[in-house]
Parts: structure tokens; sequence; C-alpha cells
């Protein structure tokens, strides 16, 4: 059973995406000595390091739940909608409502959302991108018809603890995160569910014939998506105390699909991994900070990022692993 | 006329929409109404057509909110602080355009990546240049940009028609000749249908590809001119989205997110009805603007739905749909 | 016909490929004279379609040379071998469906006027083209509205109007009806007269019989023989396709008792509509049905009905004394059915995941995903599969695509024992795999019969399926036209029932 737990955790091939952190980090110390730097004040842990896995939380939330959807050839455009309606729900009820029902409405609405998607995508046979942009485009209006139109604030204190406060001495978006990617890992790799979602996503008629029931896995991973976007949102409510149905979660579903693909797994299905999707958010947010820190405009970050989807997808273009292939094999 | 059907269908939706609004508000068919939503919609209108062009040839393109965005700080910025002159600044910045679509169809097509995450990533360059370029929204002040704005033809009936709706009419009129009546707009076609087809039947698929994006681009760039135009300012954050209302107008207007089928006219329509949606919102005045949002959302899967539906019975139907013909 | 002695228009002299030092195509020779139709005929694997691709230029040649009409001409794609006047017509029609006819016949030339195409011109000559072919549609409409035999014959307008010579029809009628067929006999009649070569790929010998003037037969990447089609009778054109010598292979073939144990499923008149026509087929445990037939006969379809991947439209089915539908490979897996498909790359295989994960697949999918097996026990089933199967190298965690054809295809196999079925299903269980392998899993075929498996094998390899199928089903034009059991399981016998005119002649 250790031995087991053990192989869970350890990614396959996660050497380029630790270097990559590794080297960031460095550039970030280069640039600000204190980057490295922790303390501990009030029982809680701080310093700039700490602000990158805090406020990477929301994108790597999301790319847990897109990870495997991307495995199956799939995508969803929706989860930075899905955030807004979830955040919208919590702040509107937060104030009137005990944390668990608030919980468990935004949760839900957020499972809702995903198995809509996963309906239309198996059952109606809707190609992915097509089926997520009708949730992506009418979420958000969904979201404001929620908090009609304003930004709800809130004052609940044990809500905001989910944005703000601190658990175990660190900030609790970190450890909310860290404990859905063990959740993740215990349902996707615990189950067959992983096993199941790479044969599909590697070769779907071949995993048919073998008897892979795909339409019930196809469902299940857009309502885990759909959950783990809810949950995204409620985390990016919290912080703020408060919900913005049109800017919360903007933009995440493009810096979460970058994250996942960061993490080595294709566009065109196949292998995933959990652990290096969530290591691909932190790659994002550490170069945001650094950024930040160097004293480029913040507005460097989107062309940045640009250059690093480019250059990801280049490495995985089939066109150069062709000619990579070729080298290969003349050499022998 | 199977294929019809789904422009047929969001014309009725149009007409049907159109007359219920007349009916609720008694002035609401009126010249004024109807030439602000052409001029309201001209950059979505333009922006659309290319994004028509992207889709029937079984791409998409997600740049384009971004390209709009950093045409009117250009222009902003070269006309009100460089001193170009307004005409000089359309230029180079059609150009720039025209340069950043080709380089992500040539992306498309020579290393075989998927294109909506090219275009995201040239969504992200151009929205980042923009934000680098400037921050501020910058008043565009040039005399010519306020006499362009205020211009209008005035046609019998009182139809005051805006050189925004003007472009918009043009650029609607010519694309759908372009692709419609010309061998390149064929080869639209042929390559949605079927690449690998295409590529036999002899059509030089890596040009036609770099070209469809250079246009969708290029139209970008129109629609930003026209934005500032309409807006007399530049603002990185301008159009955010507005790729999304794109994509939705085509798709509303018929056009196969899979590719191979759909009109400029369908297009057109589609722009129309996300428009009367807005104009409609804004004449009731207790509904809020998010109702759009899902309106639009809600037509979307409709149509997606219908699409679907056909695909379906297409497919079912096939087999032996039409053996005779032959003599 | 032409007379021998003029320049044939068409000649490929030794013609060679290989693909990663296996010959597909090793010193073959071709004539096609102007006006004449030629049978290009093979099995899968034959080489017919690399000595097309060799000769359209989608693929490079290693050696030989080609002359059209004594030019030498050496064309290094499609463009260039449809410039030189070589066409080609696919089975899986290469147009755009979504555009007009008349747009598809004239795509990249269509008259234009200031740079507008002249759409009532092009219609006009499209109406003006087809007619030639007899055929009267509306040539505005989409390609796709019409049928497959409609969308061929738009397809050979097209190319014969690109000034082609020589025209290529790689299976047309794969997908026609009777009537279909005829129509498009006549067109190929018409190009023939009027001096079109026209290579004839198909594996429906009755078709060779009634349109063909000449047969090429390939088999194993070299030409087996060329010969007017009167001077090569149907028993002798068969024997050249399937068989390898005609010996007394029945020597070797062990003398199963027959067991009359109770069927574990019995199929009563199923079929599908334009796949298989319906049939009846009894399964035994520790009893081995072969299927044999031509290329296209409705072998794999037989075995894809039969295990759900097809759903039926008639029949029913018995398993286990009990009625029981079967409209999905799931239902099938369930029924303890497994399925080794024909298309090992893409339908069996998952090339990316481990041989492991390969060979507990099915298992996995079977006892659904919130009982996963354990990794040890993953371990346990792939390491004893392996070292049963003897798949090499022995590494359950290197990734299957890595593997050669024939450990590929042990470890599908190995995907199927682990579930440990009542019936196995294999596909030319030894296509593309080398000598070794291939006695390995005959061996193995022998075995799970031995131990009171129910096996169905579909095989083109008659020297084979002979050896351990205690009874053989012969199909012809997708129906089972006959059953052979005990003394007349033999190749010759085989042979004659496939040569056999069909009943109803096209």
């Amino acid at each position: 059973m250790p031995r087991k737990a053990v192989s869970f955790v350890l990614p396959r091939l996660g050497m380029p995406q630790i270097v990559a952190l590794i080297i960031i980090f460095a550039i970030n110390s280069f640039l600000s000595p204190h980057f490295l730097e922790l303390r501990v004040q009030d029982g809680r842990l701080f310093g700039s390091l700490v602000d990158v896995f805090n406020r990477g939380a929301p994108v790597a939330l999301l790319a847990l739940g897109m990870a495997p959807i991307i495995a199956m050839r799939g995508i969803d455009l929706s989860v930075g909608a899905v955030m807004a309606i979830a955040g919208a729900i919590a702040a509107s009820l937060a104030d009137s409502h005990a944390l668990g029902f608030v919980l468990v409405c935004a949760l839900g609405a957020g499972l809702m959302c995903g198995l809509w998607n996963g309906v239309l995508v198996a059952l109606l046979g809707m190609q992915p991108i097509v089926a997520t942009l009708i949730l992506m485009v009418a979420g958000r209006g969904v979201a404001q018809l929620i908090t009609e139109g304003r930004i709800v604030t809130f004052a609940n204190t044990d809500l905001a603890w989910l944005g703000s406060g601190s658990l175990l001495g660190l900030p609790t978006p970190i450890v909310l995160t860290l404990a859905m990617l063990v959740l993740t890992l215990l349902v996707v790799r615990g189950s067959a569910l992983g096993l199941l979602i790479e044969a599909t996503g590697g070769n779907s008629r071949a995993s048919a014939l073998a008897g892979v029931g795909t339409r019930v896995i196809t469902i299940a991973v857009y309502a885990w998506c759909g959950l783990c976007a809810a949950l995204a949102g409620i985390v990016a409510a919290a912080d703020i105390m408060g919900a913005d149905a049109n800017n919360a979660g903007l933009w995440l579903e493009l810096d979460a699909i970058l994250a996942v693909v960061i993490g080595g797994t294709s566009l065109l299905g196949g292998r995933f991994s959990l652990v290096l999707a969530v290591l691909g958010a932190l790659i994002i947010q550490a170069m945001n900070t650094g950024i930040l820190l160097s004293g480029f405009p913040p507005e460097m970050n989107l062309i940045v990022k640009a250059i690093v989807v480019l250059a990801v997808l280049l490495a995985q273009s089939p066109r150069l692993a062709g000619l990579g292939l070729l080298l290969r094999r003349r050499r022998p | 006329m199977n294929r019809f059907m789904p422009v047929l269908a969001t014309t009725v939706v149009f007409g049907v929409g159109f007359a219920i609004c007349s009916l609720i508000y008694p002035n609401f068919a009126s010249p004024r109404v109807v030439m602000n939503l052409l001029t309201d919609n001209a950059f979505l209108g333009i922006v659309a057509v290319g994004m028509t062009f992207v889709i029937i040839s079984g791409g998409i393109d997600l740049s384009v909110g971004s390209v709009i965005g950093f045409t009117t700080v250009f222009l902003a910025l070269a006309i009100e602080r460089a001193g170009m002159p307004p005409l000089t600044a359309f230029v180079v910045v059609l150009l720039l355009c025209a340069l950043f679509g080709a380089l992500m169809g040539a992306a498309i097509q020579y290393f075989e990546l998927p294109a909506f995450i090219v275009t995201l990533a040239g969504m992200f360059l151009a929205r980042g240049a923009s934000f680098l370029l400037s921050t501020e929204s910058i008043p565009i002040t040039a005399p010519f940009y306020g006499e362009l704005a205020e211009h209008a033809l005035l046609l019998p009936g009182g139809f005051r028609l805006t050189v925004p709706a003007m472009i918009m009419l043009a650029v609607v009129a010519l694309c759908a000749v372009l692709l419609h009546f010309t061998r390149f707009g064929a080869n639209v076609y042929a390559l949605g249908g079927s690449r690998s087809a295409a590529a036999l039947m002899g059509i030089e698929v890596g040009r036609t590809t770099v070209l469809i994006y250079t246009l969708s681009s290029v139209l970008a760039g129109i629609s930003g001119i026209v934005f500032s135009l309409y807006t007399s300012s530049g603002y990185s954050l301008s159009a955010v989205g507005v790729e999304l209302d794109a994509i939705g107008a085509a798709v509303i207007g018929g056009t196969l997110l899979s590719g191979g089928h759909g009109f400029i006219f369908g297009t057109f329509i589609g722009v129309l009805i996300q428009g009367l949606i807005q104009t409609y919102i804004s004449f009731d005045g207790m509904l809020s603007s998010w109702w759009a949002k899902i309106a639009t959302g809600l037509l979307l899967f409709c149509f997606i739905a219908l699409q679907q539906l056909m695909l379906l019975v297409a497919r079912r139907r096939r087999p032996r749909a039409s053996g005779a013909g032959a003599r | 016909m032409t007379p021998p002695e003029t320049v044939p228009l068409l000649a490929l002299r030794g013609f060679s490929k290989s693909f990663a030092g296996v010959n597909a195509l090793d010193g073959v020779d071709f004539t096609l004279q102007s006006g004449e139709i030629h049978a290009l005929l093979g099995e899968n694997g034959a080489g017919k379609s690399t000595l097309i691709k060799t000769m359209t230029g989608v693929v490079a040649r290693d050696a030989g040379t080609m002359q059209l009409d004594g030019v030498e001409i050496a064309p290094r794609s499609t463009g260039e071998a449809t410039k030189a006047g070589i066409a080609t017509v696919y089975q899986e029609v290469n147009l755009a469906p979504n555009l007009s006819v008349a747009q598809n016949l004239f795509l990249g030339r269509q008259p234009t006027r200031f740079g507008l195409v002249r759409e009532s011109e092009m219609r006009r000559r499209a109406r003006t083209l087809l007619a030639e072919f007899d055929l009267d549609i509306d040539v505005a409409v989409p390609l796709e509205s019409y049928s497959v035999a409609i969308q061929h014959i738009v397809a050979i307008a097209r190319a014969v109007d690109l000034s082609a010579r020589v025209l290529i029809l790689d299976e047309p009628t794969a997908s026609l009806d009777a009537h279909e067929v005829t129509i498009l006999f006549a067109v190929m009649r018409q190009l023939a007269a009027r001096g079109i070569g026209i290579v004839f790929v198909t594996h429906f010998l009755d078709q060779v019989y009634a349109i063909c003037d000449r047969i090429t037969v390939l088999r194993n990447g070299r030409l087996a023989a060329s010969a007017a089609t009167a001077e090569l009778p149907r028993m002798e054109l068969v024997r050249m396709m399937l068989g390898r010598e005609l010996r007394e292979a029945t020597a070797a073939r062990p003398v199963s008792a027959p067991r009359e144990s109770e069927p574990v499923a019995v199929f009563r008149g199923f079929g599908k509509a334009g796949y298989v026509e319906p049939f009846d087929l009894a399964l035994r445990a520790g009893h081995v049905v072969g299927l044999a037939g031509l290329l296209g006969s409705g072998r794999t379809e037989t075995a894809r009905l039969v295990f759900g991947a097809e759903r039926a439209d008639s029949g029913s089915v018995t398993a286990r004394g009990q009625q029981v539908t079967l409209h999905s490979p799931r239902q099938a897996m369930r029924l303890g059915f497994g399925y080794c498909p024909e298309e090992r790359k893409t339908e069996g295989i998952v090339a990316e995941l481990t041989v492991r994960e390969n060979i507990v697949l099915a298992l996995q999918a079977r006892r659904g995903v919130l009982r996963p097996l354990s990794r040890r026990e993953q371990d346990e089933i792939a390491g004893r599969l392996i070292r049963l199967l003897d798949i090499r190298p022995p590494d359950p965690e290197r990734p299957i695509g890595l593997l050669s054809g024939g450990n590929q295809q042990k470890a599908l196999l190995a995907r199927w024992l682990a579930t440990k079925p009542a019936i196995l299903i294999l596909d030319e269980p030894t296509r593309g795999i080398d000598v070794g392998a291939h006695a390995e899993i005959i061996q193995l075929i022998r075995a799970l019969c031995a131990e009171g498996m129910a096996l169905l094998v579909a095989s083109s390899e008659l020297e084979e399926i002979v050896t351990y199928a205690d009874e053989i089903v012969v199909l012809r034009d997708r129906a089972h036209v006959a059953r052979l059991e005990g003394e007349a399981v033999s190749v010759p016998t085989i042979l004659a029932v496939i040569a056999a005119e069909a009943a109803k002649a096209v």
C-alpha cells in the first residue's frame, strides 16, 4: 500500500517542469533578494514564495479539472463562467445562510454546469469546444443574474477564511488546493478512471472495442471539472469577500488550459499528470510574480504567456516530433 | 434546400423578433432604431464576417477581439502622439494586422497546430502588445475623426447611414462576393469540407489557410478602425470578448462550427439578432444587460442543437438518399 | 484490343518499395494498354495500394521505371501524376462533399470573368461534362446530397476532364449496390472505348470477369500472374490470390474428434442490411470456426457483428441458453466475448500506454471504474501473461507502440485472455507479424481450443486456417455461402467454393 501511494504522486516525466519552476524561482530571487525569504507571523507563513502558491491556487484548481478533460481530447471553455456562477452564489448566500449550505449550493451549481457540458459532449455528440462555448457565453449572464449586476459583498468571516485565512500555518487556498489535488488523485488514480481516460484519449476506437464505456467517463470528467471550477470560484470570491460576475474567472480558462499543456498533457489526448498540471499553474503564477518583481509593466504578462504557449506547442508539434523521430532513426 | 434552412430560420427569428419588439414599443420600428442597429453593431459585423471565413474553412480565430483593441490603441497613439495622418495610420495598422494574421495562419499550417490554441496565443500577444502601448484610454481629437463620426448619408425616409454602418455594409457585400463567387471562396469551403481531399484536388491548402487568417485579422483591423471612430478613442481593454460575440453571430447565422457550411448573409443576420436583443433590453429599461448574454447563450444552444439534429438526419438518410438521377 | 506490338499506354518495370526493411513491392512489372480495363487483384498486404501509391507519386519508389506512351515519367506527387495524365479515384471519394457538383468538377479551374466565377457557365459545362456519362443531375446542389455511386462518377468525370489517360479506380464498387455497379460499369466501358486505360482494383471476382480485359495478381509484394481474363479461370485466379502452393496442406491437420458439446453462443438469421447477409452460426467450447473468403467478402464484417462492434438489424443471439441482446462491445464482453481486430494499430493497441496497461484494459473495463485492479494485481496479470505468451521484451512498463507487430498482437491476445473469455474472435491474427510469432500464435490458438475456449478466426491464410479450424465458413460477396466440416476442411475445397460462380451475376 505505501508503495502504491508513492507511485501515485511521483510525476512520470516531471523534470522539465520542475527545472523550469526552479529557474523561474532563481530569476525571481535574483530580481528580488527577498523572494525566497519566509517568515512566520501570528502562526502563519508569509513571503513571496507563499504568495506564488496562494495566488496560483484558483488556476491550479481549474487545471485539476481540466487535465483529465484534455487527456480525453476535450476542452472546457466554460470554467471561468462557472467560477463566476459559483462565486456569485456563494457571495449572495453567505450572509444569510450557514457556511455548509452555502458551499453545497455553490459546489452543486458547479457540478450541474459540468454535467450539462458532459451531457452535450457525450450524449449529443457536440464538439467539446462548441458545447462548452454555450456555457461560456451564457454562464456569465447567469452569474450576473444572480448578483443582479452588482458586485455582491459579504461579511461572513467563515467564508472569507476560505480565501484569506490560514490553516496549519499555510494560507487556506494552498491547503484547499493540496487537498483537492490529493482528492482528485484518489478519485482518478485510486479508481480505474485514470487508466480508462488515458486509454480513451490515446485511442478511442481501440478503447471502445475493449469495452470501455466512454460516455459515462466523459460525463464524469466534465462534472468533476465543474466541481473544481466551482471551488476555484468560491476561493476567488472568498479572497475578495465579494463576487464580481463580470470579472471573476475572466480569462482563467485560458490559464488553466495553459497550465495543463505546460504540465505535459498533449492537446491530442492521452497521458496526463495532475501533479504536473498543478506545477504548470505554479509556473504561470511564478512568471507573473517575476514580471512584477522585474519592474516590467504587468502587461508584459500576456506576451510572456503567449510566447510560453507557442514554445510548449512547438515542442509538442507533430511536425517537429516527426523531425525528431527522423533524426533519432538516422543515428543508429 | 437543406443548406439554406439555418439561414432561413435565422432570418425568420430576426423578423419575428423585430415584429414583436415593434408591437411592444410603438416607436421601435423607426428609421433611427434601424440605423442605430447598424451603426452600433458595425464593428461586430465586420469582425464576424472574417470569423465566418475562418469557421467555414474549419478553423477558429480567438484573437480578433484583441486585434481590435490593439488597433484602437495604435491608432490613438499614432494619430495623437506621433501626429500621423489618420489615413496613413489606417494603412499602417492594417498592414500590421495582415502580417499578424499571416503569421498565425502559417503557424497553424506549417506546424500542424490546432487553430484555437495558436489564435489563443495570438490573443495574448495582441492584447499584451496593446497594454504595452498604453493602459489608458486615449481620446482621439483629430478633426478628421470628428468629421468622419459626424458624417452620414441621408437616405429618403429619414434613414441616416453613418460611416461605420457604410463600412460594415460594404464589407458584408464585398466579402459575400469573395466567399460565394470567387475561386478563393470555393477553396475556403473545400478546406472546410475535407482538408485532405482539397489537397488531392490540387488546391494550395497552405496558401489558402494563410490567406484566410490574414483576411480575418485585416477585417479585425478594419473593425478596430470603426470601433475607434465610434468611440473616438483608443483603449487597450476595448472589445474584450468580441471574439465570442463574433463566433456566436456566425453560428446563429447558420455557419457550422465543424466547417464547410455557412453564408455571409446569415452572419449578418446573426449580428442583427444580437443587436436586436441589446436594443430590446435598452428599450425595456427594466431588464439588465446580462439577459443579453443569457439570450445569446440560449440562441447558440438552439442553433447548435438544430445543426446537430440536421447532421444526424443527413447521416441517416444519405446511404440511400438519391440513387436516382442517372438515366 | 490494341495489338501488343504497339507501345503500351503505361509500362512499369521492376517497381520496388520497402518500408522499414519489409518489401512491400518487389520488382513488379505492370503493363496497361490504351482502352484496356485491367484488374489489379491481391489480398491485404499484397502490395496493391503500394503499387498505386508509387505509381501516382504519393510515396517514392526505391527502384523501377515508368513509361507513359513510351516517355519516361517520375511523378513526385498526385498533382504531378494528374498533370502527366494519371488520375486516381479512391473508394472514399476525395472531393469536397459540401461543395456543389459543378464546383467539385471545376474546383481550381472555374471559368471566371473579372475574378468572379461564372456560375451559370460553370453549371452549363458541368451538365455537358456529366451528359457524356449519361448523368443528368442538378449540378448546383452539394455533392453530399447524392449517392456514393454518383459521387464516384463525378470524381471520374473530374479526373477524365483533367485530361487523364490512365484512370485508377481503387475499390470503387465496395459501397455500391448492384444497380449502381451497372451504372459505373457503363461509364468504365465508355471511357475504355475512348482509349483511356483503366486500372480497376476490386475484390469482387464476378465484377472482374464481367468487365476486365486483363488481370494482374499481386501476392506478398510480387507479381503472381498477369494474363488476359479469358485465359485465367476463376479457380486458378483464387488459388493465385490465396494459396501459396497447392500442396496437400491438410497433412498437418490434427484430427480433432468432433465434440458435440452444447454451443456457447448461437446466432440465428444474424445480419445487417448492406453489411453481411443474415447467417446462422454456432460457437462451441473447444471448437474453432474459421471464416474464409477473399478480402471484402464479409470476414471482418462477420467478426464485428458477432462482437457487437457493428449493430445487427436482424436475427437473434442465444448465449449460454438464454436469449440476449448484442448491441455493443460492452455487452459482448459481459457475455464473455473477446475480439482482436484486424487493424491492430488503429483499433487494437493504445500505443502510448504500457504493455501492462494495454493488457489489463479490457478486464478493467469489464470490472468498471469503481473496482480498480490494484497495481499488484495488474503486475501479476501482466507478468503472468507476458510469460505465458512470451511477449518480448518482457518489460510490462514499456509503451506498447515500441513493440514489434507480433508482440503487439500477443499483448492484445493477452488483453482478452485476462478476461478469461468463453469466446474469442480473432481477425487476421497472424497478419503482418514475423514467422516466429506466426507459429506461436497458431500454437496458442490450438492450446486455447484444447482448454475449452470457443474460437472464431477470420483469416486469409488458408493453409494456416485449415490446420486448426474444426469448421470453416466460406464467405463470398458479404454472405456465408458454405459451411465445411471434417474432411471437407481443406484448401482445395475452400478455393473451389470461393471460385464458384455467384448465383446472381452482375
